[in-house]
């Protein structure tokens, strides 16, 4: 069985391989990669791991629940990973692609809305944030009310 | 009482200092009430937000949740998967 949280670089083509087969004529890939936003130069992302794994299983549940042909996987990546390089990968494969596009959409936003995953982006000039996607930022750090 | 451990993740886990912690309560408290208790008993963690994200168990949850003696608490920065 694959892990869903990994530490090492994402093979797409590994996921592929575990999902498609002849009934499934629509297959629908999305990675997240690191960008080089403003001097980023790698983000470190970290995660409460037992929960991450708990609610991706919760959200996969839900996508077969509501999408009962499409069959989806996911590996999100965690350490250190250089821009360029992918932090998470989902694949949804489906008879048709209606069902593969909607699951593969429905993951990845539940993704952001649920997964207890944390970024902090580290600068080429040694410094180093925490991401806040509400975008709230103060001097020497992020806000969360 | 009522023992729970606590858990801080990410930027909450530099601010309180420490990963993990445990805290007795009331019986009958609610998660808000441990994350107050946290922020009184913690030095560094009387700068996490009154009302943080919070799991209970390994799920999301409103403040107003009650704990049981055994849970597990976590405080959430929020959230930047993907």
């Amino acid at each position: 069985m694959m892990n869903t949280l990994t530490r090492a670089r994402i093979s797409v083509e590994s996921l592929l391989g575990q999902i498609q087969s002849p009934e499934r004529g629509g297959t629908c890939v999305f990675v997240g990669t690191v960008r080089n936003d403003d001097g980023v130069a790698a983000i470190e992302y970290s995660a409460y791991d037992e929960m991450a794994v708990a609610e991706i299983d919760r959200m996969l549940e839900e996508a077969q629940a509501r999408f009962p042909t499409a069959r989806v996987i996911l590996q999100h990546r965690l350490g250190l990973i250089p821009v360029g390089e992918a932090s998470i990968a989902i694949v949804a494969a489906a008879p048709h692609r209606d069902e593969a596009f909607a699951a593969c959409r429905y993951v990845i936003e539940e993704v952001k809305k649920r997964l207890p995953i944390w970024k902090k982006e580290m600068h080429a000039d040694g410094t180093s944030t925490w991401v806040d996607p509400s975008g709230k930022q103060i001097a020497g750090g992020l806000r969360d009310t | 009482m009522t023992k729970v451990t606590v858990r801080f993740f990410a930027r909450y886990a530099e601010l309180a200092g420490c990963q993990t912690t445990s805290v007795a309560v009331p019986a009958g408290a609610t998660v808000g009430d441990v994350v107050r208790r946290v922020r009184e008993m913690v030095p560094g963690a009387a700068s996490l937000p009154n009302r943080p994200l919070a799991a209970l168990n390994l799920r999301q949850v409103k403040l107003d949740t009650r704990v049981s003696d055994g849970d597990e608490v976590a405080l959430l920065p929020p959230l930047s998967g993907g």
